[in-house]
């Protein structure tokens, strides 16, 4: 027992230790995120899933094997309703992952959902970030009051129920893209800016921030320039864990039926669609929930990849 | 210690003051206005229309539908349901129970997993068991529960017909939701506990407790683990407003009879005084819970004790 205590000790150093590049090296940012995601096979396989996925959304037209908007008449694609996957039985090839209820190609609406989940993943984790940024900066740098109300309206923020709010207002604004992405933008603003905060306090008092302070460098630039790069790196590895979770609260809330416009396949209204029909075609609700975990996983192990290379003390 | 309960009550207040501003706000937004025509018939003319409004105090400003709204409920009345044209408060508290029993049961489930899955995980670091765990696990954080709810319903309900895939009529029904809602936790609960026991274990009074010849279970489970619950202690605070939206989406999925369905329910049909009340019990429980998480790890750190005196 004895010395498998002293190897759990010595190999988590090991592991937790930031992969760095010998100093000699020419370009040691671009060399050290190569090296990086070399040692860290399940960071690399995360990356490869996200590529692959980023890549099929935006190359949707040509890699779907039918157009979105078929000109077939409804007569004719109704007749080919609910055809299982290809190697079940029943399936044949010409439709990959099978047809819904409406006779649709799932393969194709599962490649053209991956546009809604990805861009409304990324986008609302931007919008948020950025916001949170500039409140911990301005919470961390101003201290006082306006430290104290934005922090306590934060701690309000990052425990309610968000998704009651998100429903309220996806309820009376109505379905579309900016309104999702704007309500999911809204949620995560208040981690970030609890991070950034702690980061700016600790940064603060630094040297090099009361040597710019003394040399009298304008508060703003003190905190854009020397400040905010140095505290970022937990933002990141916050911000890449924020694009799963946000991919899985828009399936919900596409699933709940709030969401964009009927018309736009998304990996969430096609398993709310696939509900209906669990008893008689149970590839309707397996493939989009298949899609949506592949994807958070891939985006799940870059955010862990993150974490290990530019800040292992993160607990996330 | 009374004087902190006093502050944080205070606080609270304050909190389920900011919940109710900003449902009623998020209600009147552009659009949603005024739900009148959705609980009249189509032909209704246009003085009933009026009349349903000035009833209903629709014809007001917001701020004065806010105020009196208010007032009533600062003594108990938080008015009558449109749908079902019942007082609200019963409606949303006779919910109430299955909601906290799934919720509940989904973060037994979790901990009780969670614990020795975690603890199992960082003694025996980098093996195969270990391995297998963090696969797990990495897999729970990222589907969506409600998918795994129909995923389950898809092998347990539909193919083997072992278990009751909706409503609330017993422990069996319950089986299903509560694995649907609480794996997530589960997952995550674990790899915190795996990092933090990893963390405590490295510290220097395991070390003394591991010299003075104690056996490695009494130190795992005695001492370290006490420290290294304190971050999920806090987690699992955290957790709830995670864990009550959950609970929406798992309800809808298993057409169990909770707040979560009603609240959904209720917004879909802009049943206003519904809403209201709904959140406020929902955010007067998030208090109060996050009351009781905030004692706990002061029990727990007496760190956090000593800072305060």
């Amino acid at each position: 027992m004895q010395s498998s205590a002293v190897h759990v000790q010595e190999s988590d150093i090991a592991a937790t230790r930031p992969v760095l590049p010998a100093p000699h090296m020419a370009n040691p940012r671009r060399l050290s995120i190569a090296y990086s995601l070399y040692r860290n096979k399940a960071g690399a396989l995360g990356a490869l899933i996200v590529l692959f996925v980023v890549l099929v959304a935006v190359f949707a037209p040509l890699v779907a094997p039918y157009p979105l908007d078929t000109d077939v008449p409804v007569s004719v694609q109704l007749r080919r309703r609910l055809r299982p996957p290809a190697w079940a039985g029943g399936g044949t090839s010409e439709f990959l992952l099978g047809t819904d209820a409406l006779g649709r190609d799932i393969l194709t609406r599962l490649i053209y959902g991956s546009r809604v989940s990805l861009a409304v993943g990324f986008a609302a984790v931007a919008l948020s970030g950025t916001t949170g940024v500039l409140l911990g900066l301005i919470s961390g740098y101003r201290g006082g009051l306006v430290d104290e109300v934005i922090m306590r309206i934060g701690d309000i923020w990052l425990a309610f129920p968000f998704i009651i709010l998100a429903i309220l207002f996806l309820a009376v604004l109505g379905p579309g893209l900016d309104k999702l992405i704007a309500v999911l933008a809204l949620r995560g603003w208040a981690r970030y800016a609890r991070v950034m905060r702690g980061q700016v306090l600790a940064l603060r008092e630094r040297e090099y921030v009361l040597a710019a302070r003394a040399l009298g460098v304008p508060g703003t630039r003190i905190l854009f320039r020397h400040i905010m790069p140095g505290a970022l790196a937990p933002v990141i590895v916050i911000a890449s864990f924020a694009v799963a979770n946000t991919i899985l609260a828009e399936a919900a809330l596409s699933f709940l039926g709030l969401g964009v416009k009927p018309a736009v396949p998304t990996w969430g209204t096609m398993l709310a669609d696939g509900r209906d029909y669990m008893r008689d075609a149970w590839w309707l609700a397996t493939f989009p929930g298949v899609a949506i975990m592949i994807t958070v996983l891939g985006v799940n192990l870059c955010g862990d990849w993150l974490r290990d290379a530019l800040d292992p003390t993160l607990r996330i | 210690m009374l004087r902190y309960i006093l502050r944080r009550s205070v606080w609270s207040l304050f909190v389920l003051w900011g919940v109710t501003l900003l449902v009623f706000f998020a209600i009147h937004l552009p659009g949603g206005g005024d739900p009148s025509m959705l609980y009249l018939p189509l032909d209704v003319s246009r003085e009933q229309l009026e009349a349903f409004r000035r009833a209903m105090g629709f014809d007001q400003p917001v701020h004065v539908q806010y105020l009196r709204w208010l007032t009533r409920a600062a003594r108990g009345d938080f008015g009558t349901s449109l749908r079902y044209t019942k007082p609200v408060l019963p409606l949303v508290l006779a919910r109430m129970p299955a909601t906290l029993e799934l919720a509940l049961s989904a973060q037994l489930f979790a901990l009780a997993l969670a614990l020795p899955m975690g603890v199992l995980a960082a003694v025996r670091r980098n093996s195969f068991v270990d391995g297998l765990a963090m696969l797990g696990t990495l897999i729970g954080q990222s589907m969506p529960g409600f998918w795994l709810g129909m995923m389950l319903i898809l092998v347990f309900g539909v193919a083997l017909r072992a278990l009751p895939i909706s409503g609330r009529e017993g422990p069996r029904h319950l089986i299903l939701p509560t694995i649907t809602l609480g794996t997530f936790f589960l997952a995550r609960d674990t790899r915190l506990v795996r990092s933090s026991v990893l963390e405590v274990l490295g510290l220097g009074y395991v070390t003394t407790a591991r010299s003075k010849g104690l056996r490695e279970r009494t130190i795992i489970w005695r001492h370290a683990l006490k420290n290294a619950l304190i971050p999920l202690v806090t987690m699992v605070g955290m957790d709830l407003g995670a864990l009550l939206s959950g609970t929406v989406v798992t309800e809808t999925v298993f057409a169990w009879p909770g707040v979560g369905r009603l609240v959904y329910m209720a917004i879909q049909q802009r049943d206003f005084p519904l809403i209201q009340a709904a959140v406020f019990v929902i955010a007067v429980i998030f208090v109060i819970m996050n009351l009781i998480v905030d004692l706990s790890y002061r029990y727990l750190d007496p760190r956090i004790r000593l800072a305060e005196s």
